[in-house]
């Protein structure tokens, strides 16, 4: 790959708090133009890592590169070149939408001519055009969030890195975040994004997992399905789900509920159906519907989790 | 540095101020109370002083003498004793301040050219009282007994003393403007000690710090609107002191304006470096209260002064800003002084100014933790 088709390189990073590894010695890569996943659950090192990348934190050791600046001796010329947006909502609460927006112009000198255009671009893509007086503390938490991005990536910044953008939205505003972020993916930019919502996975061209400081995983969707996922996953419908899955983990079958269903791991589909089947009914659990089904990437992380 | 980025911070600064009228009215309200609280209360001139007389003699000349206390405008009296267990009673419960015995040979021994003795008893649990009494006291009698003499005797040296620049000699002429220097720098530092740490607090800075914004356009930006503030309130101050409390202003008032915005300068960015080492809004805000008001009130010359401090105070005295500040305003309003007798003082509070400016641009870190 050549050096100017990568847009964040990070090798064996590592970031303590004390005794307390955040981030321990990690390596990634993030091409230009795509769309990258950082999932992981809470706690994992996911903000610290975006953090350490945007120059807001220093790193204990490694290495980092954004956009070919070093994240250690360069984080001044890396800020002028990302877009950042904190997973806490960081614009001014009692300024007015349109407020906040000049205000962010003004930071990133977006020239007088181009300075209306970006404003209507930013009202637009969040939906808030005819709420532009109101004061942003006012607003519901989704227009907040598209307000946020807005703003964050309103000097058209060829990389951005969005920290659980979407956490506290609802589904449908989640759904329109993430077509805003395609859209902006189209047009050229690197997104490093972070979630928790592993359903949100698979929107990303390229995902890493990173689990206690560590990354377990990485690679495109269907990468991690086939790789990380030679087991089969069998979905059962049943009335009694909770009941059927502490029956099966006794058995010693990695079970879990998903929704009102059941998802099961299991060697081979083949043998394992009828053996399923058997060990619930045989504790008078009717089973209404059992099938091989292909793994979510929910299911994949589940299973890294738990081996890791 | 780029303009730009300053104006859209001092916008938004001033939007936010605007949004907050209750803050903004304090900003404005509080050295006008302040002023009103201590300009009224502080004063060291000493008037009706209540004084008891137990007059034994009871003559033409006793009476006379008593008349001249009185007539001085220092003496109230309050009672009159008739035994010295009264005078004891006066001056125990506090209601006479000074007791005057007029023993009952005092006309005889005026008369047939003795020694008159007068006995006069002052309550020393307020010694500076006391003292400015006793000279009032020694003062009286003395021009009392050479009226009474006729002129017999002319005194060797008669000095006739001349006060400048206060000649009424009215303390309030001397506090009112080191006060005004006390008030502002406490103010000025607590407009800005909250800027920093809001951010902080509500999230804001996060993301202020992943934007190329450099350190003193955010600095910079943030003093610009509280620099209006702490000039409209200076203003104010002056204004107060030349209509309310009637403190001549005989300097130049456009030297003074140049003067005090160099001071403001050093208190606000004394105030932003708090703000940034706090990074919290009350802990920034007790800090500055305590680095601000302690010192300008203790050790700056304002009421207590200078030279009679003991030496190693005197040394600290010289790191407080409020000092120079007092100098001035007292030099521009009593003294009527020019630019060539406060260059002084205008280079140190430059030098305080730019240092704690660079010390808090020094101090802000664009990062996290």
């Amino acid at each position: 790959m050549r050096s100017e088709d990568i847009a964040v390189k990070i090798e064996s990073l590592t970031k303590r708090f004390g005794d307390f590894v955040a981030v321990d010695n990690i390596n990634l890569t993030v091409k230009r133009g795509e769309v990258f996943g950082f999932l992981g659950p809470n706690g994992a090192g996911k903000s610290t890592t975006i953090k350490m990348l945007c120059g807001l934190l220093l790193p204990t050791s490694g290495r980092g590169f954004v956009g070919g600046y070093d994240i250690m001796k360069e984080s001044e010329e890396i800020k002028k070149t990302i877009g950042y947006m904190s997973q806490k909502f960081s614009l001014y609460d009692d300024l007015t939408v349109e407020e906040n927006i000049s205000f962010f112009s003004g930071i990133y000198r977006v020239s007088n001519s181009k300075k209306k255009e970006r404003m209507e671009w930013v009202l637009e893509m969040s939906g808030l055009k005819d709420r532009k007086g109101a004061i942003t503390k006012t607003l519901p938490g989704g227009f907040k969030q598209r307000l946020a991005l807005g703003c964050a990536v309103l000097h058209e910044l060829p990389i951005i890195f969005l920290d659980e953008p979407t956490s506290g939205v609802d589904p449908i505003s989640r759904r329109n975040f993430w077509n805003l972020i395609y859209d902006m993916s189209k047009a050229g930019t690197t997104i490093f994004v972070t979630t928790h919502y592993m359903d949100e996975a698979d929107y990303c061209d390229r995902l890493a997992l990173i689990y206690r400081g560590k990354i377990i995983a990485e690679g495109t969707p269907n990468e991690l399905r086939r790789e990380h996922m030679k087991q089969n996953v069998l979905e059962i419908e049943t009335d009694r789900f909770v009941e059927a899955m502490e029956i099966l983990q006794q058995e010693g079958i990695e079970a879990a509920i998903f929704g009102n269903l059941l998802h099961a791991v299991v060697a081979d589909a083949r043998i394992d159906i009828p053996r399923v089947k058997r060990i619930l009914e045989s504790s008078n659990i009717r089973v209404a519907r059992i099938e091989k089904i292909p793994p979510s990437l929910e299911d994949v992380f589940v299973t890294l989790i738990e081996s890791a | 540095m780029k303009f730009l980025r300053i104006k859209a911070i001092a916008k938004k600064e001033i939007i936010q101020i605007r949004r907050d009228p209750l803050s903004l009215a304090m900003a404005f309200m509080m050295p006008v109370i302040l002023l009103f609280i201590f300009g009224y209360a502080i004063t060291l001139d000493v008037n009706n002083l209540r004084t008891v007389v137990y007059d034994q003699d009871r003559s033409s000349l006793s009476r006379e003498l008593v008349a001249e206390f009185r007539e001085s405008g220092y003496f109230t009296v309050v009672g009159y004793a008739d035994t010295h267990k009264d005078i004891d009673k006066y001056l125990d419960s506090g209601k006479a301040q000074v007791a005057v015995w007029i023993p009952n040979d005092f006309s005889k021994n005026i008369n047939t050219g003795k020694n008159a003795e007068l006995q006069v008893i002052v309550d020393g649990s307020d010694s500076n009282t006391a003292t400015i009494a006793l000279g009032y006291i020694t003062a009286i009698s003395e021009l009392y007994s050479q009226r009474i003499m006729g002129g017999r005797i002319t005194p060797l040296i008669d000095p006739r003393v001349r006060v400048w620049y206060n000649p009424e000699l009215k303390s309030r002429n001397y506090i009112i403007p080191g006060l005004i220097a006390v008030i502002m720098a406490v103010i000025a530092a607590l407009l800005t000690s909250l800027t920093i740490a809001r951010e902080w607090e509500r999230g804001t800075m996060e993301q202020l710090i992943s934007t190329p914004v450099k350190t003193p356009e955010l600095i910079i930006g943030k003093l610009l609107p509280y620099f209006f503030i702490g000039f409209v309130d200076v203003a104010l101050s002056v204004i107060m002191a030349v209509f309310v409390f009637e403190v001549p202003l005989r300097g130049n008032i456009f030297l003074l304006a140049v003067l005090s915005s160099i001071f403001l300068f050093g208190g606000l960015s004394l105030g932003i470096l708090i703000s940034i080492a706090a990074k919290s809004q009350l802990v920034a805000s007790q800090i500055s209260m305590v680095v601000t008001f302690l010192p300008a009130f203790l050790l700056s010359g304002f009421m207590y002064a200078i030279a009679n401090m003991p030496k190693p105070l005197q040394v600290i005295t010289h790191i407080i800003p409020a000092r120079y500040f007092v100098s001035i305003l007292k030099g521009i309003f009593l003294k009527g002084n020019t630019f060539k007798f406060l260059i002084f003082e205008t280079i140190l509070l430059t030098f305080f100014g730019l240092m704690v400016f660079a010390l808090a641009n020094k101090k802000f870190k664009k990062r996290v933790v």
